[in-house]
């Protein structure tokens, strides 16, 4: 424990060089690494897409995430030693661990953890008490209820539960949706915070059949904004929904609303706060997705901070964007409970004078976790535990998921497709949340499930023809990849199984996908019919839940496949979005 | 696949409603000597512009002319659709003197998808849905003191799914 901490002040000094990260406390106390300098006279706390982890875990950030057009080579499109330059982080440090996949193995050894409800509880309370009563505000960009098997089958009950003691006075969704509005609903009714909502509306058949709406006129479903006072300020914090739910996911879900990015009416709201309402601050909640946000924050004018997640990208400095009324600063904080965004703001004479922010990463063995935050996690794990404990297998390998086209946790996934369901190719989605397993490590049900809880978990096995597994690939790659972030979504590709295909990613839809063969090296023919198994579909579906088909790929213990994914990529050579080295 | 259907039909059935009340409105306030056969003319359905597969060539059968892009043309189009069978689109402009409002799907079979008379004294604004086949520009046509203004936005008809 001794060597670990030296580990950590080590990485934490080289650190006090550069803005926005952890300084150094004069003290030996590892808690020193959060103490923060005082700034300014209002502090927000973010926290985003912990994809419900309420205990700590492990989570290697992707080592391909590569932007296009304007958007290649600056952040979040960075990896690896690309990343630790452009935000002067020291090789080898904690934060390099945190922040990146560099070194992951050898670095999860030494750092261990990060987050975990009852870790981030401590840190919160601590963040809250040095700024003082009534001077802190707690923020949760959404994708908080879902990621577990414990939220799946509570339909993120107990998230609801650990938000109201975490204190979370206000939030906004993605994947909350996929709940169903009655879950929702009865989620929200338990929740002591706001849920905030701009771009979410009836539909114009369920306004006529006079569905529920929080306001009738403009046919929003949810408040879209609240005012709150910190600090003796009055900040407007508004919330942005994910914009593509109904595309993302099942339709069915969501019947009656429909969403969109919405920056007209996201104007009207920023200005009817700036006008009427002598706010000092105008925050925007974001689901967005980064690249969304930084679209938006270029054409929207009077938000100062856009605090975004979805995209899960932990940005340790906001990216400063102009517009036509002056600035607005971007973040992105992080997924799975690893990072909590420190906003500081000096708020004067009506408008923020000046801001700072950190990112910090919350390694888990620097905080003692809150005992009644443990006591609820356990309390609520309790019924489930013993069922899920039992190991399926080790991990034969380092198994990760997060990267634009492949994850040993999805290869893992496509194997099981493949085997189980006695398919020729096998496409699993590309989910950014699910977690990672070092090599040698048990797997258990509780793991699977991180990997996999839906609610649209049922497996599929269709005959589709080529071009149409050609289409389908297009089509994911153009929400990754469309030069315009508006017509982007936000995950990853697709994952494929028996198939290889080479992706150029700057290419138009339609053009960046070609050469697919299958795994006996044959072309995939155009009007051939292929066997394809996947899960995840947006269409109902009858097969099996994705987790129970993986467990008994494992249980079976079959010979683990080592084949490289076998995703070629042309025309990002010198793209900094792709680690060349670990 | 069968909810597709459905819901394409209910909404043609709103859509249809739609076109009724537009044709009761423009009775009303048609002054009542103007003579028949100019009356016939106008409240003709152009069927040959609804037949030309490209948008230029639906354009020129509409309104014998080209449109020139304004920004006092507000259209209101999802970035990507919910559904493709029925694609919620709006205009409203500032333009003043207009006489008709036209959408345009580029890709579609035939690209003229709706075209609307607008009587004097209404307010130019119109909403409707679009069944669009796949990702492409729809354009807004309005026909305002004899000129023709545009705006054209891409629609984006995916397959979903998959979503981080």
């Amino acid at each position: 424990m001794r060597i670990r901490r030296r580990d950590f002040l080590r990485a934490t000094a080289a650190a006090t060089l550069t803005a926005g990260l952890p300084r150094l406390a004069r003290s030996a106390e590892t808690n020193g690494v959060y103490d923060l300098e005082r700034f300014g006279n209002a502090r927000i706390l973010h926290m985003t897409d912990t994809h419900a982890q309420l205990r700590p875990v492990l989570f290697r950030e992707p080592s391909v995430n590569l932007g296009v057009g304007a958007m290649t080579g600056q952040p979040p499109h960075l990896v690896g030693k690309a990343f630790l330059d452009r935000f002067g982080i020291r090789p080898d440090s904690a934060d390099a661990y945190a922040f990146t996949c560099a070194g992951f193995e050898k670095a999860a050894g030494r750092f261990g953890k990060l987050g975990g409800f009852a870790h981030l509880k401590t840190l919160i309370d601590k963040l809250r008490a040095d700024v003082g009563e009534r001077r802190a505000l707690l923020l949760d960009g959404g994708d908080l209820w879902q990621g577990t098997g414990l939220s799946n089958v509570m339909k993120g009950a107990d998230m609801v539960e650990a938000a109201n003691l975490l204190g979370i006075e206000a939030m906004t969704g993605h994947w909350e949706f996929t709940y169903g509005e009655q879950a929702l609903r009865d989620n929200l009714a338990r929740f002591k915070g706001e849920f905030l909502a701009q771009n979410v509306f009836l539909t114009e058949e369920a306004a006529f059949n006079d569905a529920k709406a929080f306001d009738p006129a403009t046919r929003r479903v949810f408040q879209p904004s609240t005012i709150k006072e910190i600090g003796g300020h009055r900040i407007a914090v508004i919330g942005q929904a994910f914009p593509y739910v109904p595309i993302a996911h099942p339709k069915r879900f969501t019947p009656d609303w429909t969403f969109g990015i919405r920056d007209e009416e996201l104007q009207k709201l920023v200005d009817g706060h700036r006008n009427n309402d002598h706010v000092e601050a105008v925050i925007l909640l974001s689901h967005n997705g980064m690249d969304v946000d930084l679209k938006l924050a270029s054409r929207v004018t009077g938000i100062d901070v856009i605090l975004g997640g979805h995209t899960h990208d932990a940005i340790p400095l906001p990216i400063t964007v102009t517009n036509a009324g002056g600035i607005t600063l971007v973040t992105n904080a992080g997924s799975n409970g690893k990072f909590l965004g420190v906003l500081d703001l000096d708020l004067a004479k009506g408008k923020v004078a000046n801001v700072r922010y950190k990112l910090l990463p919350v390694f888990s063995e620097l905080l003692k976790p809150d005992p009644a935050m443990q006591a609820l996690i356990d309390k609520m794990r309790e019924p489930h535990a013993d069922d899920w404990s039992d190991k399926l297998a080790s991990a034969d390998r380092l198994l990760y998921r997060r990267g634009n086209f492949s994850g040993t946790v999805d290869q893992l996934i496509c194997d099981a497709l493949l085997n189980e369901l006695n398919a020729e190719i096998a496409l699993s989605p590309g989910f950014r949340w699910g977690l990672t397993t070092l090599a040698g490590q048990p797997l258990t049900m509780e793991d699977v499930l991180s990997e996999t809880a839906i609610t649209y978990p049922e497996t599929y096995v269709s005959a589709m023809t080529g071009a149409q597994i050609k289409d389908v690939l297009e089509d994911v790659c153009d929400n990754l990849f469309n030069a315009d972030p508006y017509y982007q979504q936000g995950g990853d590709m697709v994952r494929v199984g028996g198939l290889a295909y080479t992706c150029t990613p700057a290419e138009a839809v339609g053009k960046r996908i070609s050469e697919l063969r299958l795994a006996n090296g044959k072309p995939l023919e155009a009007g051939k019919s292929y066997k394809v198994a996947g899960w995840a579909s947006v269409n109902e579906q009858s097969g099996a839940p994705v987790w129970d088909v993986v467990a008994k790929h494992l249980r079976a213990g079959r010979p683990p496949n080592r084949d490289e994914p076998a995703v070629t990529l042309k025309g990002v050579e010198d793209n900094p979005g792709i680690a060349r080295h670990g | 696949m069968s909810t597709t259907t459905r819901e394409f039909s209910e909404t043609r059935r709103l859509v249809l409603k739609g076109i009724g009340v537009t044709a009761l409105i423009g009775l009303g306030v048609m002054p009542f000597d103007v003579p028949r056969a100019l009356a016939a003319a106008n409240d003709k359905y152009p069927e040959d512009a609804f037949k030309q597969k490209s948008e230029a060539d639906a354009i020129k059968a509409l309104y014998g002319r080209t449109a020139e892009p304004s920004d006092k043309v507000k259209m209101d189009a999802p970035e990507i659709a919910e559904n493709g069978a029925v694609v919620p689109i709006s205009v409203t402009t500032t333009l003043s003197d207009v006489t008709s409002i036209s959408f345009l799907v580029a890709e579609n079979p035939n690209a003229l998808a709706a075209s609307y008379k607008i009587p004097a004294g209404t307010l130019p604004s119109v909403a409707n849905r679009l069944k669009m086949a796949k990702t492409t520009n729809v354009t807004a046509i309005v026909e305002a003191g004899g000129k023709l203004y545009s705006t054209t936005k891409e629609v984006k008809v995916t397959v979903g799914g998959c979503g981080g």
